[in-house]
């Protein structure tokens, strides 16, 4: 899928998965019992169709139960922290009744698992698990009616508990997977609905499970792609511009005959010195002097947003209702406010990193994509070679929300490769990833909002730059409505993309700070007036378990502040309360705590589901009140993490999570929705602490003393 | 040119030839191939690299080869011993005090040299010495909590 299209679907909110490519697939495969599945159809459950081994057939996931009775997982999805790892393994080990610990998980390998579009938008577990439960229960059955054969019993009488069949009135009468799987090969893809567990059958989903990868990881064994070393591989150093978007002239690399070994590459803009040893390749590229022609300067970190209204004329209703006149005229109070997001750095710790070689005619690569198919494909078009002879390799990613979705560095150390004729590893410097990390697009959002005598919203205008549609359709009940978005290519200096639940971060931050400005104008308590304007029952549910946990009435300490947002994103509905504390002399907010309610169907693991939403919480608190790129246009001016803060450990607050309990329901997202609502919740905290409304993130004590002084 | 330095790795004696201004991160990474300490930032603000050296948490890619010559280190992959988990990385898995496990053996190194210390660190004073290690995942409660009970654990020992 072209990247243009994942941006697409990643700024909305997507509703049904994508469809996937035909691949030929079974022929590799050895013994065992196979069952192959599709994630393209949300109600596979209907199946798709018979199998014939030779021809292609639609499916993208598959598992395997091997002779000896361990279990194969195979997804192109990738593991990036965001546990899919473990809950995969967890509803595969459920309905196959095996141990989890007999499940090997093998992911986004593009030579051994079968398309995947990429992971991102909080997906996975919507799209992947609904098919891998029915693929092993299709599995365990056939596993079953091989036992009856075997055991000569009929398979009603037949059950299977940790990877063995057993006759129900006779335990001792028992046959393992393993034996039923030796010499077959059974390859069937899902054809019927076989039975699924319901939740009150539940020995693994719905449990804590701690994530499978934990050991690797505080061993320092897991691998990530700067981990792979190999023979006669050279370190790339890229001689960057001071700009972005600059346009080469002239090099000058006399001064490389200092360092021996060093050798330049060159093809394009792209300027590279490559040595055995990463020091030397870092200290000759210094070395290399390019006279660079840089983009006329725009606009910078405080001009943007005028910028952006001056500049992008054009729009599209995404929603609307009623008539803004009426609405207006409905109207006791109105209240007009404009709001302000700067561009976010996804600042995983790992930066962009690859690791490849050439090998005749064909590419192996490891590098930290979130989307090993779309990077072999973008590879395969560049050195126009075809897509099998290009092989991403399975490995871990040192974080990724969002910013790993694009792979230039892939491309980057392949053409360094083929230009040396050398392997090459190619790791970003930070410097280097604070320039061509694909930016959370900083936004404006202009919000007109209208209430009544009695306190209901009347009037709603929303009109978005740059931050998309995502999780923006109303969830108040607000009879006169308009949502507007405004985009034009090319308004940004530098890369821009998906950033952990994208643009939603800054439209629930405007929204939420609205709703409280309006509520606080009516003189109606926040909680109060959300529950008053809620068309959502979901919603609403959420939003009053929140503040029961939270204790919305409970007294406030001195310069304390509660502030509530909500938030729709991947299916989840998000109700947080913030509890901060302002020192109004410094302007320094200190986080106290944040509750996080959420309706995200069933819970498949509730443990997981609960670091990730502190997860969320805590890299939320950094563009809430930290994060902002500083720039003159393609001038980063940001370089490295003293000029970039995110939460550390003094600014992360006590997290309380709860789920509301649908355990009957389909899963939805949850890697994403709760980072949407920080920003609201941590700005209207702000704000009843203090009673400075900053309507522009990040809320930084600058903002709020100025705030503060205007009154 | 370059000069041979020898120093003690995980317990093992090693000895590398180094022109001397290489950062010790580089050193251990690509010289000695131990991949376990990673390089975040360069600059010594995240803490990914974090090994110890002397008993003393310091970041590998702030220091020259030359300044590590005679010395102690250790890096995470010679915390567990004889295939066992030291307490602090069984209270990280316990915790699942990681996410995408990047920061974590900079996160380990940092709280095993926090408890040399002080042995039974308070919550503020595990923050205090954590603050600079940076985890984007958003880990740090759980990373306190892993700290206090591997702290618990151990009572002094290393």
């Amino acid at each position: 899928m072209k990247s243009d299209k994942i941006t697409e679907l990643y700024f909305s909110d997507v509703d049904h998965p994508v469809t996937y490519d035909r691949r030929k697939f079974l022929k590799k495969l050895g013994s065992g019992i196979i069952i192959i599945f599709s994630l393209g159809e949300l109600s596979l459950l209907q199946g798709c169709g018979p199998v014939d081994e030779e021809d292609a057939v639609d499916f993208n996931a598959f598992l395997r139960v091997k002779e000896d009775g361990r279990v194969d997982c195979y997804t192109g999805k990738i593991e990036m922290g965001q546990g899919v790892i473990t809950s995969l393994a967890q509803v595969l080990a459920e309905e196959l009744e095996v141990p989890i610990n007999m499940v090997d998980m093998i992911m986004g390998d593009t030579d051994l698992c079968p398309y995947d579009a990429g992971t991102w938008g909080s997906l996975t577990t919507r799209f992947t698990d609904p098919p891998l439960r029915a693929a092993a229960a299709e599995a365990r059955e056939i596993l079953i009616d091989l036992a009856a054969k075997e055991l000569g019993v009929s398979d009603k009488n037949l059950e299977a508990s940790q990877g063995v069949v057993f006759v129900k009135d006779d335990k001792s009468k028992s046959v393992t997977y393993a034996a039923l799987t030796k010499g077959k090969k059974i390859v069937q893809s899902l054809s019927k609905k076989p039975p699924i567990k319901k939740s009150k059958d539940f020995d693994i989903v719905g449990k804590p499970v701690i994530s499978i990868d934990a050991e690797d990881k505080v061993t320092g064994t897991a691998q990530y792609s700067g981990d792979i070393v190999l023979p006669g591989m050279v370190h790339a150093k890229i001689v960057r511009p001071p700009a972005y978007g600059s346009k080469k002239l002239q090099v000058d690399s006399s001064g490389l005959s200092a360092f021996e070994g060093a050798e330049i590459v060159e093809e394009g803009d792209l300027v590279a010195v490559v040595h055995p040893d990463p020091e030397i390749a870092n200290k000759a590229a210094q070395k290399v002097k390019i006279e660079w022609e840089e983009p006329e300067a725009k606009a910078d970190n405080e001009t943007i947003f005028q910028y952006f209204v001056d500049n992008i004329t054009e729009s599209e209703v995404f929603e609307e209702g009623g008539s803004l006149d009426a609405g207006k005229e409905a109207s006791e109070i109105m209240v007009e406010v404009e709001y302000h997001d700067g561009y976010k750095a996804h600042a995983s710790v790992e930066t962009h990193t690859a690791t490849c070689f050439f090998e005749g005619d064909k590419l192996t690569m490891w590098a930290s994509s979130q989307t090993p198919f779309g990077t072999r494909e973008e590879l395969a078009k560049t050195f126009d070679m075809p897509l099998e002879k290009v092989h991403m390799k399975q490995i871990f990613l040192g974080g990724g929300f969002g910013g790993k979705i694009y792979n230039r560095q892939a491309v980057e150390a392949a053409k360094i490769a083929k230009l040396s004729g050398k392997p090459v590893q190619l790791a970003w410097s930070r410097r280097e990833e604070f320039m061509y990390d694909m930016f959370r697009p900083a936004a404006v959002v202009k919000n007109v909002a209208g209430v009544d005598a009695e306190g209901k919203l009347k009037l709603w205008e929303f009109d978005i730059y740059c931050a998309g549609t995502r999780g923006t359709k109303l969830f108040y009940d607000i009879p006169n409505n308009r949502t507007r978005i405004f985009n034009k290519d090319g308004i940004h200096p530098f890369g821009t993309g998906a950033w952990r639940a994208p643009g939603n971060n800054t439209t629930t931050f405007a929204r939420e700070s609205h709703i409280d400005a309006v509520a606080h104008a009516a003189g109606i308590d926040a909680l109060e007036f959300r529950l008053n304007n809620m068309k959502d029952e979901n919603m609403a549910a959420t939003l009053k378990l929140a503040a029961e946990t939270f204790e919305w009435d409970r007294e406030k300490e001195e310069g304390h502040g509660y502030g509530i947002a909500l938030g729709a994103d991947a299916g989840t509905s998000v109700a947080m309360i913030a509890e901060v504390h302002v020192d109004k002399n410094t302007g320094k907010v200190q986080p106290i705590k944040v509750v996080c309610a959420q309706d995200m169907g069933q819970v498949v693991n509730p443990h997981g589901a609960t670091v990730q939403t502190e997860g969320g919480i805590t890299m939320g608190l950094g563009y809430a009140l930290y994060e902002e790129i500083e720039f003159n246009w393609g001038q980063v001016k940001t370089r490295n993490f003293d000029g970039y803060e995110f939460a550390r450990f003094s600014s992360t607050p006590e997290i309380e999570c709860v789920f509301i309990d649908k355990m009957d329901s389909d899963p939805q997202g949850g890697g994403e929705p709760a980072i949407v609502c920080i920003g609201g919740a941590i700005a209207n905290a702000v704000f009843d602490a203090c009673g400075a409304r900053v309507n522009r993130m990040p809320v930084t004590p600058e903002r709020i003393l100025s705030a503060l002084q205007q009154g | 040119m370059k000069e041979s330095i020898s120093f003690k790795l995980n317990g093992q004696q090693v000895s590398v030839d180094v022109t001397g201004d290489e950062s010790l991160l580089t050193v251990i990474r690509t010289y000695l191939d131990q991949t376990g300490t990673k390089y975040g930032c360069g600059m010594g603000h995240c803490g990914a690299c974090t090994v110890i050296i002397d008993k003393e948490p310091v970041r590998a890619c702030m220091l020259y080869a030359e300044d590590v010559a005679g010395k102690e280190i250790l890096t995470i992959e010679g915390l567990a011993t004889e295939g066992a988990l030291h307490p602090v990385q069984k209270a990280f898995v316990e915790h699942d005090a990681l996410q995408c496990g990047f920061c974590t053996p900079g996160m380990i190194m940092n709280a095993y040299g926090l408890l040399i210390r002080n042995p039974e660190p308070t919550r503020e004073e595990i923050i205090e010495g954590m603050e600079d290690n940076l985890c984007r995942c958003g880990s740090y409660n759980r990373i306190v909590e892993a700290i206090q009970t591997a702290g618990k654990e151990m009572k002094g020992g290393m």
